[in-house]
């Protein structure tokens, strides 16, 4: 069953926005699980709420603030283009954009709980032996977190293929350009006589679901064992 | 000279402690669980802050609460080893042991790799992983890991009290081995009075946060305060002793304590010259007002009582002076008066040779 140009498109275009939500999101989720963690200043459970807005509200409120603050005419969007020439709105770019903020909770929440699982007695042990602080994160506590991190990652990964209502809200279905599995799938079911297209786009996503699962689970099963604690 | 001031209040507990020891040697940090000794070591290596006070180690000062100074614990060169070893888990052995190594470059090393590695017996070790290894195993990779940062001063704290007996037997001879070898000072915490004996050289009595004995072992083992810790089944005279001969026949070994007094050890394989500890346990010394005669007791030594005081319903603590050497026995009110014993007065003090505890300690 080869697949067709348009759903090899898709294909790539999901793989793309997701993999750039990923990498984008990834410092920062460490850095907000890590104030979240170890933090100990004013607003943090401000921020705590904040961060898991996403979580909590529709998907396409999501999008459509997004379409607020970015758009040409909002008081990011119109920054960004004068000043740099980027364009979010209606761009694979802006894709991975709204992608990665539906998943950064899901990708916080996984960061955050392998810090905490982190034992500062050990962070300690590195202090007595010379470790300074960005030292110590580095060659430490980083290390430590890393089953969390590829699972904040992997979940993000998962949640960002298939997020349909902030993408569609603010950057439309523009085949190419922002037209992701999801999407390609709403697009054949929307047209008449698109059934087997619609079939042929859930089987992919089912298949890309168990692989994901499947690597993700082999990953941190090897990890857990490098760390001896399997 | 290591000189610590500190207090810290922590909820109920409070700590007030000051103490200074000389900085060779080994210093034992001595007292009930609970007692503020892992907070000490805390302050000193810098991973706690006192309220209060003033913690110097060879001239430089580590923190002094007055002068706002303190020294981030990274920069203190303190070694540290854990009761649970604190092994970095995503590491090999080799790794670990490298892990303060490498952050001590551009310091003069005293203290090599291969050393360390052959000292511990860590060879046939390093390529493997912390949660692979024994108890015993991990603490010699923590004991290598604290030595290889180069550090001035090395605290232990009760690096045995998580194995069981043959586990510590995996450790303490290279605690043993580790203080003859080096000249680093060391502060050891415990609550097990056997590794006292057999390490330390100084020794500091905690009790509910306050410091109630300190001073080199021998005269610390003498003090009353020490009893209310340890028990009086176990509070007993730890004397330096001097190997004078041994005797293969009888497996007897005859040891010079104090100025002229001698004692016969179980002890085979001493030679002639080498230094050996012996603790006379106060329930074990036997008084006499004359020189025994047709007993089974081999020790009988001549002395004075320094002083005696009554203890508890019954008991008598009496401090004996022994030509140089100072030993505590304990004697029933009764037996006390019927001897007539008083300060400054002239008695024999008998011990059986099977009830001395001795080991080869043999000084640097």
């Amino acid at each position: 069953m080869p697949l067709t140009a348009a759903e090899i498109d898709a294909l790539r275009l999901s793989f793309g926005v997701a993999a750039r939500s990923v990498l984008f999101s990834l410092p920062f989720a460490t850095l907000i699980a890590w104030l979240l963690v170890r933090g100990r200043f004013r607003g943090r459970f401000a921020l705590d709420a904040f961060v898991h807005l996403p979580l909590v509200l529709p998907p396409v409120v999501v999008g459509y603030l997004l379409l607020v603050l970015f758009g040409r005419r909002g008081p990011l969007g119109s920054w960004l283009y004068d000043s740099f020439g980027i364009q979010l709105a209606f761009t694979t770019a802006g894709a991975a954009l709204a992608t990665a903020v539906v998943s950064f909770p899901l990708m916080v929440r996984a960061i955050r709980l392998s810090l905490e699982a982190v034992d500062r007695g050990l962070e300690d042990a590195a202090r007595t032996l010379g470790a300074g602080p960005m030292d110590r994160f580095l060659s430490i506590t980083l290390p430590l977190m890393l089953p969390g991190i590829l699972a904040g990652a992997v979940t993000a990964f998962a949640a960002s293929l298939g997020e349909f209502g902030a993408v569609i809200t603010f950057v439309s279905n523009i085949p190419g350009e922002t037209r992701t599995l999801p999407l390609a799938l709403y697009t054949a079911i929307q047209t008449p006589g698109g059934d087997a297209a619609a079939a042929r786009i859930a089987a992919l996503s089912l298949a890309l679901g168990f692989s994901g699962l499947a690597i993700s689970e082999w990953l941190a099963r090897r990890m857990r064992r490098t760390l001896g604690q399997a | 000279m290591i000189h610590v001031d500190v207090a810290m209040r922590r909820g109920d507990f409070s700590l007030d402690a000051r103490f200074t020891t000389p900085e060779a040697g080994v210093v034992a940090l001595f007292g009930r669980s609970g007692c503020g000794k892992t907070t000490i070591v805390n302050l000193i290596s810098g991973l706690l802050r006192p309220d209060r006070g003033r913690i110097e180690i060879g001239g430089e000062t580590l923190i002094d609460t007055a002068s706002g100074r303190c020294l981030a614990p990274e920069q203190r060169r303190i070694g540290y080893v854990f009761q649970d070893a604190r092994l970095f888990p995503h590491l090999s052995v080799a790794a670990n042991l490298a892990y303060g190594l490498k952050r001590s470059r551009g310091r003069a090393h005293v203290i090599e790799y291969d050393d360390v590695v052959s000292l511990l017996a860590l060879a046939p070790l390093l390529a493997r992983r912390p949660h692979s290894l024994s108890g015993g195993e991990r603490q010699r990779v923590g004991l290598g890991r604290a030595l290889l940062a180069q550090p001035r001063l090395l605290l232990l704290d009760e690096p045995l009290a998580s194995l069981d007996a043959a586990r510590r037997e995996e450790v303490l001879p290279y605690l043993e081995a580790l203080r003859l070898r080096l000249s680093l000072p060391m502060i050891y915490v415990s609550h097990a009075f056997d590794e006292v004996l057999r390490l330390a050289t100084h020794l500091v009595v905690l009790e509910a946060g306050r410091i109630v004995a300190q001073g080199p072992l021998t005269e610390a083992s003498l003090d009353p305060a020490l009893t209310a810790i340890v028990g009086p089944a176990a509070v007993g005279a730890i004397l330096d002793a001097q190997v004078l001969e041994g005797d293969a026949a009888t497996g007897l070994t005859r040891v010079r304590v104090g100025r002229s007094g001698t004692l016969r050890l179980r002890a085979p394989d001493l030679i002639a010259g080498a230094q050996v500890r012996v603790q006379v346990l106060a329930r074990d010394v036997i008084l006499s007002d004359r020189a025994p005669v047709g007993l089974s007791v081999r020790n009988a030594l001549r002395g004075h009582i320094v002083s005696i005081e009554s203890q508890g319903d019954e008991a008598c603590r009496t401090l004996l002076d022994l030509d140089g050497a100072r030993i505590v026995a304990h004697v029933t009110r009764d037996a006390a008066a019927a001897l007539q014993l008083r300060p400054g007065g002239e008695v024999w003090a008998l011990v059986k040779t099977v009830s001395l505890r001795s080991h080869a300690f043999p000084h640097a």
